[in-house]
C-alpha cells in the first residue's frame, strides 16, 4: 500500500480511537493518541516534503474507482504534487503543534476527549480537501471541514451565543457551499469530467476549440466557485461568521480560523489557477473584494476591544490580501502569504490563548496590561508573531506582503497606496494589542492579578517552534532585489509550485520591476511601517490612552466598533424578511390549509364511526339478520356475475 | 338402489321440502327470542341440509352423501351437548332464556 494513504487515514483512526472508546482512555493517554496521529501524519508528510524540496517528487495519484454511473465518473484519488504537499505540511505540522498546545490548554475542560475526537476529524477533513484529485474528494473535504468548524465554535453548548455563533458560520458556510456546487455541475456539464488535471489538459490542449466556445461559461464557473471560496475564506460578503466563530476554544480558532480551514478558498482557487486564469472578469472580483475586505476589516480591527475578537478581523483582513493576490494572477504569492501567515497567526492566536489562561478566562485587553513580566515566554513569541503579520524586514510577514505590494504596483500605484494602508492599519491594530496587553499597569482584579502565571511548558514550546518558524518562513521567498544581493536565488517558494501553475499567456504576464524601485517600495512600507508602530507606541505606552469604555464611542469610532452595522444590516434585510415571510406562510398555508385539510381526515373518519356505531346494538337476532342478508346478497351477485 | 326406491321423477320434490325446512329454519332464528326455540331452529336448517344431501346422493348413486350426514349427525350432537350446557349457564345468570337478555355487548 502507498504511503499516501496513512496521511489522511491516522487521523481518522485517530478520531475512531477517540470518539469510539473515550470512556476506556484516560485524559493522557487522549492526547497522546490525539497528537499522535498528527505528529505520525505529519512525518509521512515529511517524506513527500523533502523529495518536493529537491524537485524529485513523482507527482502521483493513488485511488480507487468511487462513483461510475453513466458518463459520470468519480474515483477517489489523491493528487500528490508540491501544492498539495506544501499544504499537506501545513494542515499537519501547524496542526500537530495546535493539538500539543491543546493537550494543555484544554486539560481543566470535561470536553476534554471530545474536543481531541473533533480536532482528529477536522485534521482528516482538512488533508482530504488539499489531497483530493477531483472536485467531488474536495467537496467531500470542505463539508467536513464546514462541520468540524460547526462542533468546534459550539463547543460550549451549554452557552446560547456560542450556540449561535455556530448555526451562523455553518450557515454562511452554506450559502457559499452553494456557489461551489454549482460552479462543480457546471464544470461537469461544460468538461464532462471532475478530475484537475483532465479538466487542464482540456483547456490546454492548442487543438481544442472549447475556450473560444465557452468563454462566459468560464468565468460564470470561477465565479461560483469564488462564491464558496468566500464563504469558506471569510471575504465580502459573506465574513461576519468568522468575528463570531472566536467563541470556539482559542486552539481551534488558531488551527482552523486561522491556520487552515479558512485558507481552502485561497487552496481552491490557486489549484483551479488555469480556469482563473481564463477569466479575466472574475480576477477583478477577486481583487476588489480581497482589497476590499483587507481594508475594512483592517478599520474594524483598530477599535476591537477583545482580543480574540482583533485577531479575528486581522484574519479577515490578511485573507484579504491573499485574494487580493490571487486576482493580481499572483497566486504563488498567495500561497507564500498563505504559508506564512498560518505560522504567525497560528502562532498569535495561541499566544492569546495563553494570556486568556493566565488571565482566568478574561478576553478584554482593557483589563489587562503589563503582563510581559507574568508572562515573559507568551510575550516575547506574541511580539515576534505581531513583528511578522506587521511586516518588519526579516520577519516571515515582510517577505510575502512584499511580494504582494510588488505585484500591486506592477498593476497600478492606486492599488499598491490601498494596499499598504491596510499593511499599516494591520501594524497599527496588532502593536495596540501587544501595548495594551503586555505594557503599562495591570488593570484587571487584584484576584487576577494574584493568578496570573506563565504557561506550562506543553504550551510554550509549541509557541517557541512557531515564532522560530514566524522569522525564517520568509527567506524562502526573497524578492529579487535581496536574493542578488546575497547571491541567492530569489522566489525559491515560486519555483517550488511552478510546475502547479499553468502558464498563462496573456498581457497579466510578469513585467518585473527594476532594482531601485523594490528597494524603494520596500524602503517606503519598512518605514510607514515603523512609524506607525510608534505611533502606537506613543499613544498606548508614553501616553498611556486607554480605549473608549463601552456606550462613549462617537462618530467614526462608534461605527467601527459596531462593526459597520453589518450584522444588524444582514439582520434588517435578510433575517427579518425572512422570519415575516416564515410566520406569513406559518399562519396562512400551514395553519389554515394544510392543518385544515390534514385535521380535516381525522374529523372525518372520527363522525363517521360516530353514525356508524349504532349498528352495533348488542341485538343479536339483529346481526343474524344483517348476516342473512349479507350472504343473500353475495349469492345473489355471484349467480348474476357468473 | 334405484330398485329399491326409485326417486328420480320425486327430487324435485325432496328440493322443495328441503327448501321449505331451511326458510322455515331461517325464520325461525331471526323471528323468534326464545334461544331454546332458536336452537331448534337451527337443527331444522341444519337437517334441512341433510335431507338435500341424501336425496342428491341417490339421485347420482354415490353413497359419499350419505356417510357425509352421518358424520354431520355426530357433530350436530356435540354441537348441541355445547349449546345446551351454555343455555343452562345462560339461565342460571340471567334467570330468562329469551334472547333479548344478552344485549350488554354494544357501543
Amino acid at each position: 500500500m502507498n504511503s499516501v494513504w496513512l496521511i489522511p487515514l491516522l487521523p481518522l483512526l485517530g478520531f475512531l480511537i477517540i470518539g469510539l472508546f473515550s470512556r476506556f482512555l484516560s485524559k493522557t493517554a487522549v492526547g497522546v493518541i490525539g497528537s499522535g496521529v498528527i505528529g505520525a501524519s505529519f512525518v509521512v508528510v515529511l517524506t513527500y516534503l523533502f523529495p518536493a524540496l529537491n524537485g524529485t517528487l513523482a507527482v502521483t495519484s493513488p485511488g480507487f474507482d468511487w462513483i461510475t454511473t453513466g458518463k459520470l465518473n468519480i474515483s477517489f484519488q489523491f493528487l500528490i504534487d508540491p501544492l498539495s504537499v506544501l499544504m499537506m505540511s501545513i494542515i499537519t505540522g501547524v496542526g500537530f503543534l495546535i493539538h500539543v498546545y491543546s493537550a494543555g490548554y484544554m486539560h481543566e475542560d470535561d470536553g476534554f476527549k471530545r474536543y481531541f475526537a473533533y480536532l482528529n476529524l477536522f485534521v482528516f477533513s482538512m488533508l482530504l480537501l488539499v489531497m483530493g484529485d477531483n472536485y467531488v474528494v474536495m467537496f467531500a473535504g470542505w463539508e467536513g471541514v464546514g462541520f468540524c468548524s460547526y462542533m468546534l465554535i459550539g463547543f460550549w453548548f451549554k452557552k446560547d451565543e456560542y450556540n449561535n455563533a455556530a448555526k451562523k458560520a455553518f450557515i454562511m458556510n452554506r450559502i457559499g457551499d452553494l456557489g461551489f456546487l454549482l460552479g462543480m455541475l457546471l464544470i461537469f456539464v461544460t468538461f464532462g469530467t471532475l478530475t484537475y488535471t483532465e479538466i487542464f489538459s482540456q483547456i490546454s490542449d492548442p487543438n481544442t476549440s472549447i475556450i473560444q466556445e465557452n468563454a462566459g461559461v468560464i468565468t460564470i464557473i470561477t465565479l461560483l466557485l469564488f462564491i464558496g471560496a468566500t464563504g469558506k475564506s471569510a471575504q465580502i460578503p459573506l465574513y461576519t461568521w468568522l468575528p463570531d466563530a472566536m467563541a470556539g476554544p482559542t486552539p481551534v480558532s488558531a488551527l482552523i480560523h486561522a491556520a487552515t480551514m479558512v485558507t481552502a478558498g485561497i487552496y481552491m482557487i490557486v489549484r483551479s489557477n488555469i480556469l482563473y486564469s481564463l477569466a479575466p472578469e472574475t480576477l477583478e472580483v477577486i481583487q476588489i473584494i480581497g482589497l476590499a475586505t483587507a481594508i475594512f476589516a483592517a478599520t474594524i480591527g483598530l477599535v476591537q476591544n477583545d482580543i480574540k475578537k482583533v485577531l479575528a478581523y486581522s484574519t479577515v483582513s490578511q485573507l484579504g490580501f491573499m485574494f487580493f493576490a490571487l486576482g493580481l494572477g499572483a497566486y504563488t504569492t498567495a500561497m507564500f502569504h498563505l504559508a506564512t501567515h498560518a505560522f504567525f497567526k497560528a502562532l498569535l492566536f495561541l499566544g492569546s490563548g495563553s494570556v486568556i489562561h493566565a488571565m482566568g478566562g478574561e478576553q478584554d485587553i482593557r483589563k489587562m496590561g503589563g503582563l510581559k513580566k507574568y508572562l515573559p515566554v507568551t510575550y516575547w513569541t506574541f511580539l515576534i508573531g505581531s513583528m511578522a503579520i506587521a511586516g518588519i524586514p526579516g520577519f516571515a510577514g515582510f517577505f510575502s506582503k512584499d511580494q504582494i505590494l510588488a505585484h500591486a504596483y506592477e498593476h497600478s500605484t492606486l492599488l499598491w497606496t490601498l494596499a499598504l494602508i491596510a499593511a499599516l492599519m494591520t501594524a497599527f491594530y496588532m502593536f495596540r494589542l501587544v501595548f495594551l496587553t503586555f505594557f503599562g499597569e495591570f488593570r484587571g482584579t487584584e484576584h487576577q492579578k494574584s493568578h496570573l502565571h506563565e504557561s506550562p511548558a506543553i504550551m510554550t514550546i509549541p509557541l517557541a517552534i512557531l515564532a522560530f518558524m514566524s522569522v525564517i518562513a520568509g527567506w524562502v521567498g526573497l524578492p529579487p532585489a535581496i536574493a542578488d544581493m546575497l547571491g541567492v536565488t530569489a522566489d525559491k517558494f515560486g519555483g517550488f509550485l511552478s510546475n502547479v501553475i499553468y502558464p498563462v499567456n496573456n498581457d497579466t504576464a510578469h513585467h518585473a520591476l527594476s532594482h531601485a524601485m523594490e528597494w524603494a517600495l520596500m524602503g517606503i512600507s519598512t518605514i510607514a511601517v515603523l512609524s506607525v508602530i510608534a505611533f502606537a507606541y506613543v499613544t498606548y505606552v508614553s501616553k498611556s490612552v486607554r480605549p473608549t469604555k463601552e456606550g462613549e464611542h462617537a462618530g467614526l469610532s462608534n461605527m467601527l466598533y459596531n462593526k459597520y452595522y453589518i450584522d444588524e444590516l444582514y439582520h434588517a434585510i435578510i433575517v427579518k424578511p425572512l422570519n415575516w415571510l416564515s410566520g406569513q406562510v406559518y399562519t396562512l398555508l400551514e395553519v389554515k390549509v394544510i392543518d385544515n385539510f390534514v385535521n380535516a381526515w381525522g374529523k372525518g373518519v372520527n363522525s363517521g364511526s360516530k353514525s356508524l356505531r349504532f349498528v352495533q346494538s348488542g341485538n343479536l337476532s339483529f346481526y343474524l339478520f344483517l348476516m342473512v342478508i349479507g350472504i343473500i346478497l353475495i349469492l345473489l351477485f355471484n349467480s348474476s356475475i357468473i | 338402489m334405484n330398485n329399491f326406491l326409485n326417486l328420480s321423477n320425486s327430487l324435485n320434490n325432496y328440493i322443495i321440502l328441503a327448501s321449505i325446512l331451511f326458510a322455515i329454519g331461517i325464520i325461525g332464528v331471526l323471528v323468534r327470542k326464545n334461544i331454546i326455540i332458536m336452537f331448534m331452529s337451527i337443527e331444522l336448517m341444519l337437517n334441512a341440509i341433510n335431507l338435500l344431501m341424501v336425496a342428491f346422493s341417490v339421485h347420482h348413486g354415490d353413497p359419499q352423501g350419505q356417510v357425509f350426514v352421518f358424520f354431520i349427525m355426530a357433530v350436530a350432537a356435540a354441537e348441541i351437548t355445547v349449546g345446551l350446557a351454555i343455555l343452562v349457564m345462560i339461565y342460571r345468570n340471567t334467570g330468562s332464556v329469551s334472547i333479548d337478555a344478552l344485549k350488554k355487548l354494544k357501543w
